[in-house]
């Protein structure tokens, strides 16, 4: 039954709301507005005035090859960081699952990466991998392998994939575990007496019974690779080498607030905007229909 | 299709023991009832022969081969759960081809035996749909076919019935126990619900607190209870149990009535005696003063208790019988050969 709480006039509920609707249209709707309404102008070098230039920002974008080939960067980066944070956090909690004694030390030890901000996170994991410096890059070189993320554009990806999904990995893993802790052992049961081994039980029960939570855990990871992994990239890579870790948002900022072109760059935050659009109009679609089975 | 024994069985966890060690031999085809109140032991009973929880001492055979080191998926046999465990992702018919399909049956004979088993458990319409699509006693019977179609040596049923409404589950009872008839599959079926045992059983292994307290037909049971236990857990209303003295082939009650019995012993005893064979007279020496009328249809049931005592007893007359307003003791009698004697304090019955 659907609770509904019934007001008499419009006051109340009014000022209830308020609070809600002046945060959104304070840090949401007004820079947003901002946004679309900055993207149609150039404005001169000194910020003094802005010549009106319609979709002209628009077009100059698409047309530039490095922005092009940031929407790929976007998309190679969120797809490893979704699956390097994704597929061991849901090994983990199997492994967790299995567990009869110290799973709760465990869990507990497993979190703790969670709690550690995106930026100290990228700064801890570049003195790891600092190329004079760093621990994992002299035993690299022990190796005789020569580890430069500052100039190989597929190790620089790999740092700041890593970095970005490292924390993850724990909110990830509370997920999976909890999830996997509620199918129910009778029906685990019936598949071992029905002959299925436990990777085949895995593969055939358990997964398809978690689908709503690797949904979920999907668009939460997407989203997070697209908006929250800034820190991790500037204060590693700067999206450098040659803008090869340069995500859209990065780009956002060093166009904008590195390169002063403030056009582009409220013309690039649309963009986002309407790509965040798309994705919560899949999620809820795809919700909807597929999510319960 | 085969025999099942287990040998002395017992079963701890940690330190403590839950299954006391259990024997019996059942033979092929048989359907065996397990009954007993909540904590005795009859899931775990059940588990260790499905494989599910180890076996802690003790032999368990299927088919004359020791199965305790075996997988549950190598010991031949299917389970029905209390819950169903039907796979919710699944349709019923994926729910019923899983088993063989991971054997890698050829999909013609998985076609040709989720049909058989669909046809027989009139599940044909309902194929294509989820679990969560069906009916309490449609998805009972998918469980029931799951079990089937993989045609097991042993059944294992946990509690089949107890999630289903009253009438349904007379309805089930009945056809779980023609279609085991007719499959002639070696069967364990765990109840708390003594009719249930009594109706649809071989034979029943009565358990309380990890033992097994007796093993026999339901009329055995029935009528020669071998414990206290047995023999006010089956029947119902439960059987009367009085304190009693014999003596020269007396039975002298509690409130000093006297009743004849065909025992030579001299001893202090219990005495059983069921609610159905007290008969009403007049002139009968045991005296019930009544409390309550309870109208069944087809008989009554008195509730009181033994007069000049607080020892209460009950009694089963058949048809109406109304209390008067201000009722007297009412006068019963008992066929000496319907009295039931136990130990005092082994609990055993003498006979
Ligand atoms: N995994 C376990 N660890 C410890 N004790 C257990 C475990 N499983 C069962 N027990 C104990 O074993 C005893 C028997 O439990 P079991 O589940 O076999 O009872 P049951 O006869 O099936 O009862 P019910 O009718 O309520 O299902 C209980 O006292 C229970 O507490
Ligand atoms: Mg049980």
């Amino acid at each position: 039954m659907e609770k509904r709480v019934t007001f008499r006039g419009w006051g109340l509920p009014l000022l209830l709301v308020f609070p809600q609707i002046l945060i959104s249209g304070v840090f949401f709707f007004y820079p947003a507005a901002q946004a679309i309404w900055q993207s149609l102008f150039i404005p001169d070098p000194f910020g003094l005035s802005a010549q009106f230039v319609g979709l002209g920002n628009f077009e100059f974008l698409f047309s530039d090859r490095f922005y092009r080939s940031s929407f790929i960067t976007t998309a190679v980066f969120s797809t490893l960081v979704t699956l390097v944070s994704m597929v061991p956090a849901l090994f983990l909690a199997v492994l967790a699952d299995r567990l009869i004694k110290g799973a709760g030390t465990y869990r507990t030890m497993l979190i703790w990466p969670y709690a550690v901000a995106p930026a100290v996170a990228g700064v801890l994991w570049l003195f790891m991998f600092n190329t004079r410096v760093g621990v994992v890059s002299w035993y690299l070189a022990q190796l005789a392998y020569d580890w430069n993320h500052v100039l190989n554009d597929g190790e620089a990806m790999g740092l700041v994939v890593v970095a970005s999904a490292w924390g993850r990995i724990s909110y990830n893993f509370l997920f999976f575990f909890a999830a996997l802790q509620s199918v129910p052992k009778s029906v685990i049961e019936a598949a071992a007496i029905d002959g299925a081994r436990f990777w085949k039980r895995f593969f055939t029960i358990v997964l398809p019974l978690l689908s709503p939570t690797t949904f979920f855990l999907l668009v939460v990871n997407i989203v997070y690779s697209f908006f929250e992994t800034f820190g991790v990239i500037h204060t590693i890579t700067a999206g450098g080498p040659q803008q090869a870790t340069t995500i859209l948002v990065y780009k956002v900022f060093s166009d904008g607030f590195v390169g002063q072109d403030l056009g582009s760059s409220a013309a690039q935050s649309v963009v986002l905007l309407v790509v965040v659009g798309a994705l919560t109009v899949i999620q809820f679609k795809y919700v909807e229909k597929r999510v319960h089975y | 299709m085969a025999d099942l024994s287990l040998e002395d069985v017992k079963k701890r966890f940690g330190n403590t023991e839950v299954i006391h060690g259990v024997s019996t031999d059942i033979k092929d085809g048989e359907f065996i009832v397990i009954v007993g109140p909540s904590g005795c032991g009859k899931s775990t009973l059940l588990r260790m022969v499905a494989g599910l929880e180890s076996v802690s001492d003790g032999e368990i055979r299927i088919g004359g081969v020791r199965v305790n080191e075996k997988e549950p998926m190598d010991r031949d046999i299917a389970m029905v759960f209390q819950n169903y465990a039907l796979y919710p992702h699944m349709s019923v018919r994926q729910n019923m081809a899983y088993g063989l399909k991971i054997a890698k049956k050829p999909q013609a004979e998985i076609d040709k035996r989720v049909a058989d088993a669909a046809r027989l458990l009139q599940l044909e319409e309902y194929l294509d749909r989820k679990p969560k699509q069906l009916s309490g006693g449609q998805r009972q019977r998918v469980a029931m076919g799951r079990a089937i179609v993989r045609e097991p040596s042993v059944f294992l049923f946990d509690e089949p019935l107890s999630n289903l409404d009253a009438k349904l589950r007379v309805q089930m009872r009945l056809e779980i126990k023609e279609l085991q008839s007719r499959l002639g599959i070696t069967s364990l079926y765990v109840t708390h619900d003594q009719v249930e045992a009594m109706t649809m059983a071989d034979r029943m292994i009565v358990m309380n607190g990890g033992v097994a307290e007796q093993i026999g037909t339901p009329l055995e049971v029935y009528e020669t209870p071998q414990t206290l236990f047995a023999a006010q857990f089956i029947g119902s209303p439960a059987m009367n149990i009085l304190n009693a003295e014999l003596k020269g082939g007396k039975a002298k009650l509690e409130n000093g009535a006297s009743l004849t019995c065909k025992s030579k012993l001299e001893i202090e005893a219990k005495i059983g005696l069921r609610p159905e064979h007290l008969t009403l007279n007049p002139k009968g020496k045991i005296e019930l003063m009544p409390l309550l009328a309870e109208p069944l249809g087809a008989n009554t049931l008195i509730h009181g208790k033994l007069k000049n005592s607080s020892i209460p007893l009950t009694a089963s007359v058949p048809g109406v019988y109304e209390l008067e307003e201000k009722s007297d003791a009412i006068g019963f009698s008992i066929d000496p050969n319907n009295l039931h004697f136990f130990d005092a304090e082994s609990g055993h019955r003498i006979s």
